[in-house]
């Protein structure tokens, strides 16, 4: 046993490793990289007893997780939330098949879009692929997470999710770390034929999945991560969820007066709302994400006794993620003495690093779409750094969609007649979601000039290696794109003058072309060199 | 002993190593610790803030509720402003003096100064210069941990401590010129805030 001082992915890696981990595997994707790159640079799997990789993209990273998982072996993806819309067809069919070894997909939500585009609840999914998801309350619970969720997973024949948030992800704290458990050995499941989902099999697969159900509900039921303690002062119940329950706990410093209920595990089981709805008059429901139990509680038409209020209601604030005083604020609790927030600070939006080669694409695109053809072209872009090519002094692209839509959303742009429509993609967010949209492209000759920015690493996460691997010419002329125009030029400002006229060039061209800007990512060099020379800072 | 620090500054400035430190500390010191760190896009450049709460019981939080706050420290001075309103009455804000000018519409920076020394507690310190003095401008953020090294209720030997724990693998001279960069800006702190 030690104390260590973890961030919440990091607890949750290392719970996952103590508790017999044999694989790995992630797209990264912020709030959720570290808990894979931690795996990574692990004793364990730098002596080859797990098997860590970083993967094309979330939907492969599962998919590897549920063949290990087949073999009889503990696994786990770890995504963030919109990974799991890339895995979704994954995740839906393989709860149907069932786990063998332990199987969990880790997901890292992200209330108030801190670096994402929306910020779904994946509590949603594990519902309707009706699976258990475990949903920890802070560092330690995220490091006990994975041991019970493993053996939630074997016992049930299920995956099983676990659900952090940002705040917990990346908020480190103390953390007691216990013993280790052994890797399962290599074992084929007894009944393979559940992992063929031909409707007459799926079928029944599904009708048991549905039966098992209370079986799920009696799990939660017991499990010491919902709990009920009761209060003196009824007069408002309080549920919360997750960390929700670190901000309740923090207001209440001397112990919480009322009737609170902690939940950590879902699916929820009736009989765990019992007793706080019979004993208040009103309850507040504290969760960070969609208001999910509220909603149930609630029900329609909305239930009267008790009222339940939350971010439904508006007593809590309807989006962005929780704290302490919305809490205390929805409590009625009086707010203590504090200075009007300053007025005078501006906004200070993140930039692309000074000297960044996606800036000198970005000029070179801005010349050539903006400033030419009448100025009706538009760029469609995609996730990465260089989004931030939306913000000044660059206003180089027009969108920013998910995943890959950069390529896809020209393409349909083209169909209907736009021109220029230019798709700006990263290297390894093409490989990620872009290469079967290119396929499209060039299967119905599109109008469009795509540039993929190839800085030869997955940037914007801190670096991990890119998938393409600067095959990026011969995975487009396996595609199909013509050789002749698929034109590789180098991201540099002193070459932009002859990567302008390049670009030009294939705008003009009436079909579907590739740019390939290079130049690899400062960050990414500088800290090659850093390996070398020791800063002050790290 | 409770503490809850504001960390504020811009992307890149080594803020996350302060959090390191602080941790590295805290935990040395037996203490139940949550540090929320920033990660991700808003690194590049833009604004990065960290919540440090330690205490010799149970923390629940990762978040400092507002009005709490013992202490803001910033690497930038308009940052410092930014995060006021989680001032405790009787906390302090000590930041450093070197605005980093990375957007169009920064404020005067007479007005910051001047919003900033309408508090009661504030040290202003010259960070940059103090790092120069200690060897680079790459030590300013050892220098504001040792401006605030006075009121985050740790020994100045853990604080040490953590800094050479977090640069262990660097070479001597690295070391040491943060520490000389701590000690200055200790320093100066308890000069400004006459403590």
């Amino acid at each position: 046993m030690s104390i260590r001082l973890l961030l919440g992915d990091e607890a949750l890696a290392q719970g996952a490793i103590d508790a017999g981990l044999s694989g790995a595997y992630a797209y990264p994707g912020t709030p959720s990289t570290e808990i894979t790159q931690y795996v990574i640079d692990s004793d364990a799997a730098r002596s080859g007893r797990i098997h860590a990789r970083w993967t094309a993209n979330e939907k492969t990273s599962l998919e590897a997780a549920l063949g290990m998982s087949f073999a009889g072996k503990r696994v786990m993806a770890s995504m963030k939330h919109v990974g799991l819309n890339v895995a979704a067809d994954v995740f839906m069919n393989a709860v149907i098949a069932g786990a063998h070894g332990g199987l969990i997909v880790n997901v890292a939500d992200d209330p108030s879009m801190h670096s994402s585009q929306n910020e779904q609840d994946s509590r949603m999914y594990a519902d309707m692929a009706l699976v258990p998801c475990i949903e920890p309350a802070d560092q330690q619970e995220a490091y006990a997470a994975p041991a019970h969720a493993f053996e939630l997973s074997e016992r049930l024949r299920t995956p099983v999710l676990i659900r952090l948030v940002t705040r917990l992800a990346h908020s480190r704290a103390t953390v007691v770390v216990g013993e280790t458990t052994s890797p399962n050995e290599m074992s084929l499941p007894e009944d393979e034929r559940r992992f063929i989902l031909l409707p007459a099999i799926a079928r029944g697969s599904y009708a048991a999945l549905v039966e098992r159900q209370p079986e799920f509900l009696a799990e939660s039921a017991r499990s010491p991560l919902n709990a009920f303690e009761d209060g003196d002062d009824p007069s408002i119940g309080i549920i919360a969820c997750g960390i929700g329950v670190n901000y309740v706990r923090e207001i209440f410093s001397e112990g919480c007066p009322h009737p609170f209920l902690k939940i950590g595990q879902y699916p929820l089981p009736e009989s765990l709302f019992t007793p706080i709805l019979d004993r208040c008059e009103r309850i507040l429901v504290v969760e960070d994400g969609y208001p999910i139990v509220e909603r149930a509680l609630r029900g329609f038409p909305v239930r009267l006794t008790p009222t339940v209020i939350g971010r439904l209601s508006g007593h809590l604030p309807r989006t962005g993620e929780l704290s302490p005083q919305a809490i205390a604020d929805a409590l009625g609790i009086e707010r203590l003495p504090a200075l009007t927030e300053s007025e005078t600070p501006a906004g200070r939006p993140p930039s692309l690093c000074p000297g960044c080669p996606h800036a000198d694409t970005c000029q070179v695109i801005t010349d050539v779409v903006r400033n030419a053809a009448g100025g009706n072209g538009r760029i469609f872009s995609d996730i990465g750094c260089y989004t931030l090519g939306a913000l000044p002094p660059f206003n180089a692209i027009d969108t920013c969609v998910e995943m890959g839509a950069s390529i896809t959303m020209a393409r349909g742009a083209a169909d209907a007649g736009l021109h220029p429509a230019v798709s700006l993609i990263g290297d390894s967010t093409f490989t990620h979601s872009g290469m079967t949209g290119l396929l499209d492209c060039v299967n119905d000759g599109s109008n469009v000039t795509i540039v993929i920015v190839d800085n030869s690493t997955t940037a914007m996460t801190g670096g991990q290696p890119s998938a393409a691997e600067n095959r990026l010419v011969s995975i487009c002329q396996g595609l199909g794109v013509e050789p002749a125009h698929i034109r590789v030029v180098a991201a540099m400002a002193h070459k932009h003058e002859e990567n302008v006229a390049i670009l030009k060039e294939e705008v003009d061209h009436p079909g579907t072309s590739v740019v390939i800007a290079q130049r690899e990512c400062i960050q990414t060099a500088r800290r090659k060199a850093k390996s070398k020379i020791a800063g002050g800072s790290t | 002993m409770r503490r809850n620090v504001v960390l504020a500054g811009v992307g890149g400035q080594g803020l996350l190593s302060i959090a390191a430190v602080l941790g590295e500390a805290a935990r040395a010191e037996g203490l139940h610790l949550k540090q929320a760190e920033v990660h991700g896009m808003a690194q590049r450049g833009g604004v990065v803030e960290s919540h440090i709460r330690y205490a010799d019981a149970p923390v629940h939080s990762d978040l400092i509720r507002e009005g709490t706050a013992d202490l803001i420290l910033s690497l930038e001075p308009m940052e410092a402003l930014r995060y006021m309103h989680f001032l405790s009455e009787g906390g302090a804000i000590i930041t450093s003096d070197a605005p980093v000018e990375n957007i169009g519409n920064y404020p005067e920076l007479g007005e910051i100064f001047e919003e900033l020394r309408q508090l009661p507690h504030v040290a202003i310190i010259e960070a940059d210069r103090l790092a120069r003095e200690a060897g680079s401008p790459r030590c300013a953020n050892m220098v504001m941990l040792g401006a605030g090294s006075g009121r985050l209720g740790l020994s100045e030997a853990s604080l040490r401590a953590g800094i050479e724990a977090i640069f262990s693998g660097k070479p001597n001279e690295i070391i040491e010129m943060n520490l000389r960069g701590f000690g200055l800006g200790l320093k100066a702190a308890a000069e400004a805030l006459g403590s």
